[in-house]
């Protein structure tokens, strides 16, 4: 663990500042942050993985999501101090440009995007969902989106994504 | 929207962060999954000079199931709690209850007791806190103490909770044999707050219900239980809608809901009634 | 031939980058930036007495505070009139920074500079503001009643009054034998892109150059007005839209008081700036739209066909008018959508309130004029108690009728003319797909199993990529690669994809060897924007034309090279070869090369293209007379008028009989934009609007209290539809050629969105029997118009009472 939390004297001035390291995409990637220091801010502004968007700092739009330990989180929900020594796996991680992720390829496919903002969210949303069922129904696909805002797309492409996505990883295994 | 600086906290046992706090008393705040008050940090709702982080301390981050009741501890996720097979089992209320809480994201990070200590009467943990008679484990620079359902929740976002205390853990209590639950609520959109949500537990001997307990969501100050027995004792499934006015009646004259801009007063009276006649069938019919 | 690309479904190109975050939208720019945040006004009516900065210059990170009296020269003045008309008799824009007076709870009246956006909000909250209060006018009713006035000097609070007429509606009306009356009112909402607006700004202090990115509609019209409130020359200004997360209207407007302050900021620090505005911030400061009071009295003869159609309507403009009235005047004339009415007279008041401004928002005034005529087609439809569908094919326009026009006055200052579509052929479509004519077996049905559906329908028309004109520039380098660019921007409507598909058509290159680049004003700095559906139909026949310039040049070198008539080349993947003997030709990037003759080898093309390379005629100069080196086409796009999309929309909505919530079963749409470039993303454009549409209808609105400020300023609160809350969405198309253009297309972007609270509306009103006059309409609205029918006060329509009476006397 990073932070102290007994020099109450040192922390009275204000912002403590806070060495936090990261395992982001399977390499451990640090920077000395204030502790009010957004995980989305950390990941964006002080790593540069600006894949991952803000669309409302308030946990309702889901553009910012990434996975914790796997399991997709606000990354505007929490400090990056609260991150320190765990595993982020943000949108850079589902994929690369040489080699899309199945979830990315499954947007592709399916113009599962217009803008692109939400993407990113969707995407990491997404691939954790089908580890967890990986032969949704189309209910199933829309319920598992159902925590992420997209305002271009009206969901019909990003529904089918999830389903195509889902074939893809199972072409696969 | 970037939270106000702080001072931040992260002790590693129970002591610590007792100590912490009782020499923060209200200049500290204590953040566990932070899914309420980030965003009120960052929207500058709420500025504390300190953070006490627990999420590093051992011990709070277990879910235990004993003969009498269903411990939770602090920093135990909702997501966590809802897909335990062992809570299932013996409390199928809570998951009932947990998948209404927001989305998967959400409740992959914040907490259960968290939501409880938050005291939102719109939240649905603190409802199944009243519904279960949960006992809150606290612990404070007096030593730990006990807190049951119906002396803790005080008023919106009020608890008997002092400054310098910690909810470590809650156990929700189970439920007699027979007993069976459900949870109803309707929002605007899936994951919003409910414009009313309810929680029944309905205990059934031979197909005739002899207890029956409810408790509401978004429409009463404070989550406390609505006793049914009353209006539902010895009613079979299938006679059910013979009670439905007095059912209503009872909701009706429960419930105190406030209008805002989803939804009117009435309404959500209107919708408190509805719901616990819709949740009671699914439970009888199941 | 290569296999033609226009027409086809074909993925994405942006696809790959945003899909891997490897897109590059504003925020994502400018790591090393100072960031801005701004002290903006709590109240919505107020004199500023002082701002007291004293405890804010304290906070640490903190760079530079800046209020009105600091700014000084062209930056200082008020923000400009975008578009005059002669009926805005009272326009009024904001200032920069507040001068004095701030009239809407969010207004800038202090710029905060700081080493990140952390400091700059942290000294933000420390800037203490003392105000003198105004009443607030709030609300259509309270600015119509005008006891309170928004700026003292504008009577009425009446920015804008316009009235058109055509035929006699006075005669008209006296002489029908049916009139009815409808009052129909449409709440606030707004665009809401994922991304919010943003401005980065770069001054570079030894070229005296400023280079300014904003997420904007407009690249070309950010980069003139910066230069002007700036005192730069235009060419020592470049604007850049990078990805931009969705605009829907927003980012039209311009310039947003950052896009100038962040600039002037920039040069003042010599150090790049950067805005990215937050969620609260694009709730209070940026624009809304929607919010109409509408009056409508029509008389029919009893066929139901319109004689006389009399509207009158209030337009909430907010606090100022920035960007003109274009969205009442396009509600005043786009609501005719497919009818033609005996006579038409319009009027509308658009008035100032203490609130945020309105600018175009998808759609632009249409929803609420579809609103209104298809509110009034539907209560002809049960006065008369003729189906509805029929009534609406009674008063279509014909296909044998276009082009049509309507004898009003268009948004772009031009007549309203139609120019092509085939109403009776789309509404058959959508009859046949929404199942029209068995609904009333599946109503009885759902009400044998205690369900209430009803079926709902709604018409539009949409005036579509108005001028004045897009250009386009294409370059074919010397290894085959095709660089074009047009200035108009991009916010997900796949303009990589689709002008590549035309060019690879035109050019008769691979699509993989095309490079589209759009709202760069250092790659075309002539360009208007994209908004009014109009990039397809304008950048689109641009680009085209771009490209056969380039086309037509490939072929004059290849045919001089080949000795050959050009009339017997053609080109092929890439290759310019002779029709019928394709081994003798050249690929286009030779052509390049032989396009442009050099001194200089720096590598093998260029080899080939020097001066003493190959054959040349010592009398003729190296470049002739009436040529350019390079191969390239520059070309512009400028039609007479808009072309007319339309479309037609059915859905079946389930509403709860105790709860009253709403559910939308199914949702059924036939659309025709022309020719489709690319019809899957057309058909996402067509998705997302209905969603657009379908916020606008159940979810959305701006809900002020009376003080002015906006309560519900989040996403909690303010609902944009989850993908739980949007319906299945069934599409067939019609392509009716526009014959306007060469391309024959016609926009498709707003389209979508336009008849969704009609549509829905009727549907709710179909299942409930009563009439449905106010949008939008959450379940507790519904559940109190269902209490006010069972009292009484709200009337059956006329085809449930027919029903009752006759179910009593069987």
């Amino acid at each position: 663990m990073t932070a102290e939390h007994s020099n109450l004297a040192a922390a009275q001035g204000g912002a403590t500042v806070i060495p936090v390291a990261v395992i982001v995409n399977g390499v451990t990637r640090g920077a000395t942050v204030p502790a009010r220091r957004l995980l989305s801010d950390f990941l964006r502004h002080d790593l540069r993985l600006t894949g991952t968007h803000v669309g409302c700092e308030h946990g309702v739009c889901g553009a910012c999501t990434v996975l914790l330990d796997g399991e997709p989180v606000r990354s505007c929900l929490m400090f990056a101090v609260q991150a320190a020594g765990r595993e982020v796996t943000t949108v850079e991680g589902c994929g690369t440009l040489a080699e899309l992720g199945p979830v990315q390829q499954a947007f592709a496919d399916c113009h599962g995007l217009q803008c692109g903002f939400c993407t990113p969210g969707f995407v990491t949303t997404i691939t954790a969902y089908l580890r967890e069922n990986p032969t949704p129904t189309e209910a199933e696909a829309r319920e598992a989106i159902s925590g992420n805002l997209c305002r271009c797309t009206g969901y019909q492409n990003i529904v089918k994504s999830v389903l195509r996505a889902a074939d893809l990883i199972g072409e696969q295994s | 929207m970037k939270p106000a600086p702080f001072a931040y906290h992260a002790p590693r046992t129970l002591a610590e962060a007792i100590e912490v706090l009782g020499a923060l008393g209200h200049d500290g705040k204590i953040l566990a999954g932070g899914q309420s008050l980030i965003p009120m940090l960052s929207m500058r709702l709420a500025a504390p000079a300190h953070l006490i982080d627990i999420n590093a301390v051992a011990g709070l981050n277990e879910i235990a199931v004993t003969p009498e009741a269903v411990r939770v501890g602090a920093t135990v996720r909702h997501r966590a709690l809802e897909r335990s097979p062992q809570a299932y089992a013996v409390l199928p209320l809570l998951r009932q209850a947990l998948v209404n809480v927001a989305h998967p994201a959400i409740r992959n990070r914040g907490t259960t007791v968290g939501s409880i200590a938050h005291a939102d009467a719109a939240g649905e943990m603190p409802a199944v806190a009243a519904l279960t008679g949960a006992v809150m484990e606290v612990a404070g620079p007096g030593g730990p103490r006990e807190i049951s359902a119906a002396d803790f929740f005080t008023g919106p976002l009020e608890t008997t909770l002092a400054p310098e205390e910690i909810l470590t853990a809650v156990r929700f209590s189970r439920f007699p044999e027979g007993t069976l639950t459900g949870f109803l609520e309707s929002a605007r959109r899936s994951g919003d707050y409910a414009m009313a949500g309810v929680g029944v537990a309905v205990t059934v001997k031979q197909g005739s219900i002899v207890a029956a307990r409810a408790s509401f969501v978004s429409v009463t100050d404070i989550p406390d239980v609505l006793d049914l027995t009353p209006v539902l004792a010895d009613v079979s499934a299938q006679d059910l809608p013979t009670r439905w006015d007095d059912l209503r009646g009872a909701v009706r004259e429960h419930v105190s809901p406030e209008s805002d801009i989803h939804a009117s007063a009435d309404y959500r009276r209107m919708l408190a009634g509805e719901l616990t006649c819709r949740v009671v069938t699914q439970v009888m019919t199941r | 031939m290569t296999t033609k690309l226009f027409g086809a479904p074909i993925a994405r190109r942006e696809d790959p980058r945003l899909v891997t975050g490897n897109g590059r939208y504003l925020d994502d720019l400018g790591h090393t930036a100072y960031e801005a945040a701004f002290v903006r006004s709590p109240h919505a009516h107020a004199r500023i007495v002082d701002i007291d900065v004293t405890d804010a210059l304290e906070t640490p990170g903190l760079i530079g505070i800046w209020s009105h009296e600091d700014l000084g020269g062209a930056v200082g003045e008020p923000l400009p009139l975008l578009i005059p008309h002669p009926a805005l008799t009272h326009p009024r824009t904001g200032y920069a920074l507040a001068a004095g007076e701030v009239n809407h709870v969010g207004e800038a009246i202090a710029l905060v500079v700081a080493e990140d956006r952390y400091a700059a909000e942290d000294a933000v909250a420390r800037i203490r503001v003392d105000y003198d209060f105004l009443t607030p006018v709030v609300g259509l009713e309270k600015a119509r009643a005008a006891t309170d006035l928004v700026h003292a000097e504008v009577p009425g609070n009446v920015a804008a009054n316009l009235r058109q007429e055509v035929g006699d509606v006075d005669a008209a009306m006296a002489a029908a034998p049916n009139r009815l009356r409808l009052d129909l009112t449409i709440e606030r909402s707004a665009c809401m892109p994922m991304e919010g607006k943003g401005v980065y700004a770069k001054w570079d202090s030894d070229a005296e150059h400023l280079t300014l990115w904003s997420s904007t509609q407009t690249a070309t019209g950010v980069r003139a007005a910066v230069a002007a409130r700036l005192g730069l020359p235009l060419a020592k200004v470049d604007c850049i839209a990078p990805d931009v997360g969705g605009g829907f209207g927003v980012k039209i407007m311009h310039p947003w008081p950052e896009e100038v302050l962040i600039p002037w900021a920039a040069r003042l620090l010599g150090h790049d700036v950067k805005w990215t505005e937050d969620r609260r911030e694009h709730f209070i400061s940026s624009s809304h739209e929607r919010g109409q009071l509408q009056e409508v009295e029509v008389g029919f003869d009893d066929d139901g066909r319109v004689l006389a159609l009399d509207v009158k309507f209030w337009h909430d403009n907010g606090a100022f008018t920035p960007y003109g009235i274009i969205v009442p005047i396009i509600t005043a004339t786009q609501l005719l959508g497919p009818y033609k009415p005996g006579a038409y007279r319009v009027e509308f008041w658009s008035l100032y309130t203490n609130t945020v401004l309105v600018t175009p928002y998808r759609g632009a005034g249409r929803p609420q004029g579809c609103f209104a005529m298809e509110r009034t087609m539907d209560a002809i439809a049960d006065h008369l108690g003729i189906d509805r569908a029929e009534v609406r094919g009674r008063n279509f326009i014909q296909p044998a009728e276009m082009p049509y026009d309507h004898g009003l006055m268009f948004q772009d200052g031009r007549p309203l003319k139609y120019d092509s579509g085939d109403f009776p052929a789309s509404l058959a479509k959508l009859k046949e797909l929404v199942g029209w004519e068995d609904f009333a077996t599946y109503r009885e049905q759902a009400a044998a199993q205690g369900r209430r559906v009803g079926l709902g329908i709604g018409c539009y028309v949409e005036g579509t990529g108005v001028g004045p004109y897009e250009g386009a520039h294409v370059v074919i380098e010397t290894s085959g690669r095709v660089n074009v660019a047009t200035g108009l921007t991009t916010q997900g409507q796949g303009h990589q994809t689709v002008f590549a598909q035309i060019v690879a058509d035109e050019l008769g290159v691979p699509l993989e060897s095309i490079h589209v680049t759009t709202g760069d004003t250092r790659r075309m700095p002539y360009a208007v924007g994209t908004f009014a559906s109009r990039a397809a139909v304008m950048s689109g026949n641009a680009i085209a034309l771009a490209a056969q310039a380039a086309r037509a040049k490939a072929l004059k070198i290849a045919a001089d090279a080949l000795e050959v008539s050009a009339d017997d080349l053609e080109i092929v993947d890439g290759r310019v070869r002779v029709k019928g003997a394709p081994d003798t030709g050249m690929s286009i990037g030779m052509t390049a090369v032989l396009s442009n003759p050099l001194r200089y080898a720096f590598d093998d093309a260029a080899q080939a293209a020097t001066q003493f390379a190959g054959t040349f005629d010592p009398d003729k100069p190296p470049v002739g007379d009436d040529e350019e080196p390079g191969l390239e086409g520059r070309d512009f796009y400028s039609p007479t008028q808009a072309t007319f999309a339309n479309g037609m929309h059915a859905a079946i909505v389930e509403t709860d009989p105790v709860t009253a919530e709403i559910t939308i079963l199914r949702y059924c749409v036939i659309h025709d934009c022309g020719m489709m470039i690319n019809p899957m993303i057309v058909e996402g454009q067509v998705h997302g609007g209905v969603a657009q549409g379908v916020g606008g209808a159940l979810y959305e609105r701006m809900v002020y209290d009376e003080s002015g400020q906006l309560l519900n300023a989040s996403f909690m609160d303010f609902l944009m539809p989850y993908a739980t809350e949007v319906p299945h969405v069934e599409t067939d198309h019609l392509e009716t050629p526009s014959p306007l253009n060469p391309l024959g297309i016609k926009g498709a972007g707003e389209a979508g969105c336009i008849p969704v609270t009609a549509v829905i509306a009727s549907a709710i009103e179909d299942a409930e029997g009563f009439p449905i006059t106010s949008m939008p309409i959450s379940p507790v609205e519904l559940w109190e118009l269902r209490q006010r029918h069972e009292r009484g006060e709200l009337p059956s329509l006329h085809r449930r009472a027919d029903e009752a009476t006759a179910k009593e006397q069987q």
